[in-house]
């Protein structure tokens, strides 16, 4: 792809991601909110696949839009008083909300602008799910493992949580 | 013969495993004496810890050394204690007396690979391995209100400062290209030489790793959520915050922040100065208030962090041993007061500091040993806490941080206030009839070895000392 396109494509999906956002959480219709947050994962993964990071896209694509999104809208529609439009999502904190994040958002873009970043010349060379699957099985091994100590935890807590009484 | 340094972990986590498996083949009421098979499995677990080789695995992934030995004693020895009181505790549970133990020794094999962690992203992840098991532990009594109420705050603030965190770590990539802690120190030391002074980037993710362990220490202004947790939650399990999570953080920050952030320390020592100043002061003086014995000792505990920061930013190695030995300190006294308060809410339900009264009549003993658990709290001598507060105190004095030293005696003397109150209310509100506080053999037993550890450090500070002065080497300052 071309420079100019490559930068074109790039403020298109940001605009998706930012315009979506907002969406999900102004909106008065939670489930609504859900469908945007789909719209929202999927130009995502739009980035990740022009930053040539295809298989981070991939899994954006299975895990966000595949498993989170459906779960979430699974049990929007099984909580009976959450399904209805007229419910209210936000509360008294909207203002000093908005004021904090605002604040952190300002910050951290004057940060970001001024802070010199370590940018790697060379381009990644063949397919990164590659070399993904190559650290995740040397260096990074022990936190791959880890991470699945963490999903047993994660599983029993939720069966426990879960539990009727 | 030695084994390789990972496997006391390894073992730790099979035996939890184990006791899942087993609690499927024992009736209901026979469960809660699998509190006994994983207080054996932690046993085990402190003898393996002695004879498996210290030395780096997995790259420099993980390393097993003086410092982790010393925090994989402390996290030992906590589990330990919790799973003891927790055994009379649990018999009242309906269902799941098993996981309750597994999910205690989940958490503790999280710290253990936590305190041995060189690389960000198995840091963050050994985190998540301590919190989560926590966040299902604080909601355990879910009926009670209360309960499903810490669960929640804890996991709602919990993800938040995980995400706090985790913007740091990707700041730190972001600067140095690196996650190993070794790696990210030697850039940041070629950047010193070639830029200079910090660079907002590294200043903002700084601050943003603060913030991160900050909330695992109940760090004033990250403690919000610690009253209400602490008071909510199963009190064994509020002794297991208190300690085991908070000394979890404590190694986290210190690894991160000595081994890899040590080139800027004039930088980021004055915000935790400033922090632990204000955790000691708004942490002492908001106990004063409080009525119910757990929340009391959550603020006590926001402000025993502030103490155990003073020698953190002392920035030597005496003051690491400090740190390390006073958390020791803190963790027998602090956990010997949680024990008499759960005796005491087994038999009468309540945690409310007003009914302690008369206790000393019916139950002499308990109070005497309540007394001497909130006396090494203050750092009344010979008691754990006064040596505990006076190395700290002197490690700061020769670095001359003169103002902690004086904020942290001053609010030693608001926190006698509070802590006074408790004893007044057992010695000297008589009040006849009170009924005998009954003591299981858990519990007995945890507060044999709390008394002992109080008396023990306070009176033979010297093997203890070595340990955490050993522990200190670990760092180049």
């Amino acid at each position: 792809m071309e420079n100019g396109t490559q930068t074109a494509v790039f403020y298109i999906l940001s605009g998706l991601i930012v315009g979506s956002a907002f969406m999900v959480v102004s909106l008065k219709n939670i489930f609504h909110s859900a469908l945007f947050l789909v719209l929202c994962f999927f130009s995502v993964a739009g980035i990740y696949i022009l930053l040539s990071a295809e298989f981070v896209a991939a899994v954006q694509v299975l895990i966000y839009v595949g498993a989170i999104t459906v779960l979430l809208i699974f049990a929007i529609m099984l909580t009976a008083q959450l399904y209805s439009p007229s419910i209210r999502q936000s509360n008294e904190q909207v203002i000093p909300g908005i004021i904090i994040v605002g604040t952190l958002l300002i910050v951290t873009l004057s940060v970001l602008r001024r802070t010199s970043w370590r940018i790697s010349t060379q381009g990644i060379e063949g397919q990164s799910t590659v070399s993904i699957g190559k650290s995740l099985l040397t260096t990074y091994v022990l936190p791959f493992e880890v991470v699945s100590l963490v999903l047993i935890a994660a599983l029993i807590g939720a069966i426990i949580i879960a539990r009727r009484e | 013969m030695y084994f390789i340094p990972i496997f006391p972990e390894i073992f730790l986590f099979l035996w939890a495993i184990l006791i899942f498996v087993v609690d499927f083949f024992l009736k209901e009421d026979k469960r809660k004496n699998l509190g006994y098979l994983s207080l054996l499995g932690i046993l085990i677990t402190i003898i393996l810890l002695f004879f498996s080789a210290q030395g780096e695995m997995f790259g420099k992934v993980y390393s097993y050394d003086s410092l982790s030995l010393f925090f994989k004693l402390v996290f030992l020895l906590s589990a330990f204690l919790a799973i003891s009181v927790s055994i009379d505790f649990v018999a009242k549970f309906r269902a799941f007396k098993g996981e309750f133990f597994g999910l205690i020794l989940f958490s503790t094999v999280g710290m253990m690979l936590l305190s041995s962690a060189r690389e960000l992203i198995f840091l963050y992840v050994s985190l998540e391995l301590v919190t989560i098991p926590l966040y299902v532990l604080a909601a355990y009594l879910k009926p009670d209100k209360k309960s499903a109420e810490a669960g929640l705050k804890y996991m709602l603030l919990g993800a938040i400062s995980s995400a706090i965190l985790l913007y740091g770590i990707s700041l730190i990539y972001g600067i140095t290209g690196t996650t190993f802690l070794l790696g990210i120190k030697t850039r940041l030391m070629v950047d010193y030489l070639q830029i200079g002074p910090i660079g907002p980037g590294l200043f903002l993710s700084f601050i943003f790793f603060i913030a991160g362990f900050g909330f695992k220490l109940a760090l004033v202004p990250f403690h919000m959520w610690a009253p209400d947790v602490y008071e909510g939650a199963p009190t064994p399990i509020t002794a297991f915050l208190s300690v085991g999570s908070k000394a979890a953080g404590l190694v986290a920050f210190l690894r991160v922040f000595f081994e890899s952030f040590s080139v800027y320390n004039p930088d980021w020592v004055t915000i935790v100065a400033v922090l632990a100043a204000l955790s000691m002061i708004i942490g002492n003086i908001i106990a004063l208030p409080q009525t119910n014995i757990k929340r009391m000792l959550a603020y006590s505990s926001i402000a025993q962090v502030g103490y155990i920061l003073v020698g953190l930013v002392a920035l030597s190695e005496r003051g690491v041993s400090s740190v390390a030995f006073y958390t020791l300190a803190y963790l027998f006294a602090n956990l010997g007061a949680f024990v008499v308060a759960i005796a005491f809410e087994l038999q009468t339900g309540s945690s409310e500091i007003k009914d302690y009264s008369g206790l000393s009549i019916s139950s002499p003993t308990l109070s005497f040993l309540m007394m001497l658990f909130l006396l090494s709290l203050v750092g009344i001598p010979p008691l754990a806490g006064f040596v505990g507060k006076y190395y700290l105190f002197a490690a700061a004095i020769e670095k001359h941080l003169i103002w902690l030293v004086v904020i942290a005696v001053l609010t030693s003397v608001i926190s006698l206030y509070y802590y006074v109150g408790v004893i007044k209310e057992m010695y000297f509100n008589k009040k006849e009839g009170g009924e005998k506080i009954f003591l299981p053999f858990g519990i007995k037993l945890a507060l044999l070895i709390c008394i002992i550890g109080v008396l023990l450090v306070g009176l033979f500070p010297n093997p203890f000392l070595n340990l955490a002065s050993q522990a200190a080497t670990v760092f180049k300052y």
